[in-house]
């Protein structure tokens, strides 16, 4: 699945992450993340963000994260809430 | 004994670090709010929020309620359409009138015979904030089984009244009382409405003691600052608990001895003392200030 249209969720405020997702030219997962604890915690970070979207079935989107420390699920929770604004019909109230 | 519900604090069901930090402000039980505190454009991203915390995320000992948008809107079935997946303590229903406890009384029962019948075990409790819930309040409470509170929201109910707020209070003291003694008549708890002053410590002090003396089992809070206010608002005088230590003292004693009625400092005890005296020690003992162990025969205060 092509995620067609730019949509974001959460902010960035302490233990947040604001993700902003958009149309991607290339085929795959383009993802630039910016944390302030990314030389502790990047990887797990990036791995979240990766498993959300593809259990969320998107294979081409280009993602930029900008994380304040955001726990797993939080991470999650806007990964999602972004890709379901992305992907809503035009008029469906989510 | 219930579950102490002395305070419920809300926490804005989009804010992360609050979700965070909820189990360990001190209350008995937190209110991840998704209504007031989140913005129209904001529902779905606080919803899907709460949803992986309540999956994810341990809130300890501390209750956990969710305030769900009301039934009516088109917020309101998604909320609790999400919160049945996860199911929370106690989902918290706004704008609470019949109809709307019975909407979603009919939507959990049509959840459950989904799923085979298993049963949902998230309870209710109903945000009475209009004039129509306070004249209906008996109603409300024999809407749902699930039921186990109301939260009374003075600043609705006001607004609804069309009449102003004021420090005294003299404008709700009619719905506190009504909402307070319609929850006693249903075993049900009653907790009061938030005071909005966050600043004014004194008055939310005296507010809580004024709401504890009018049969309010807790009262809401709006700011973390509050929450040690108000369990001092609701703890028991250590006069009362002594009182009650030496009438279930005196109680034994008169039973070991044959007694049926006695008198302890020339009063005549009955049962409604011995069960308020009951009442008084269990609460004293949940809050630690006595000795669950050996409260009858040493009756001290810790």
């Amino acid at each position: 699945m092509r995620v067609t249209r730019t949509a974001k969720a959460g902010t960035l405020e302490s233990n947040d992450i604001f993700i902003m997702v958009s149309p991607s030219e290339a085929e795959g997962v383009n993802l630039e993340l910016q944390s302030i604890v990314l030389a502790q915690f990047g990887r797990q970070i990036r791995d979240t963000i990766l498993r959300t979207v593809a259990a969320r079935g998107v294979t081409q989107v280009s993602i930029m994260a900008q994380d304040r420390g955001a726990l797993d699920y939080t991470i999650e929770a806007r990964v999602e809430t972004a890709l379901d604004r992305a992907l809503a019909e035009p008029g469906v109230i989510l | 004994m219930k579950r102490l519900r002395r305070t419920m604090l809300f926490v804005p069901g989009n804010n992360p670090g609050m979700i965070q930090s909820a189990s360990v402000l001190g209350a008995d039980c937190v209110i991840l709010d998704l209504e007031d505190a989140v913005s129209l454009i904001e529902k779905d991203s606080a919803r899907k929020l709460v949803t992986k915390a309540l999956r994810s995320w341990s809130f300890k000992s501390t209750e956990v309620t969710v305030r769900i948008n009301p039934i009516t809107t088109v917020y309101g079935p998604l909320d609790l359409e999400a919160m049945l997946e996860v199911q929370p303590d106690i989902l918290l229903i706004p704008k609470a009138e019949v109809a709307s406890i019975q909407e979603v009384e009919s939507r959990i029962s049509a959840f459950e015979a989904a799923r085979g019948g298993e049963t949902v075990r998230t309870k209710l409790f109903a945000l009475i904030e209009s004039a129509a819930g306070v004249e209906y309040v008996h109603e409300i409470l024999e809407s749902s089984p699930r039921l186990e509170g109301v939260l009374f929201g003075g600043e609705d109910y006001t607004s609804d009244m069309g009449v102003a707020r004021t420090m005294g209070g003299m404008e709700i003291e009619y719905a506190r009382n009504k909402v307070a003694v319609a929850c006693k008549v249903h075993g049900v708890d009653a907790v009061d409405t938030p005071f909005t002053d966050v600043d004014n410590h004194e008055g939310l002090l005296a507010d809580a003691r004024k709401a504890k003396a009018m049969g309010f089992t807790g009262k809401a809070a709006i700011n973390p600052r509050q929450v040690g206010i108000i369990h001092k608002g609701f703890a028991p005088d250590p006069v009362e608990v002594r009182y009650a230590l030496r009438v279930l003292e005196a109680m034994e004693e008169a039973e070991a001895e044959g007694k049926g009625v006695f008198s302890l400092d020339g009063k005549m005890v009955d049962a409604p003392i011995i069960q308020r005296a009951r009442q008084m020690v269990a609460l004293a003992e949940k809050l630690g200030m006595v000795k669950a162990s050996n409260v009858s025969r040493e009756g001290g205060l810790v």
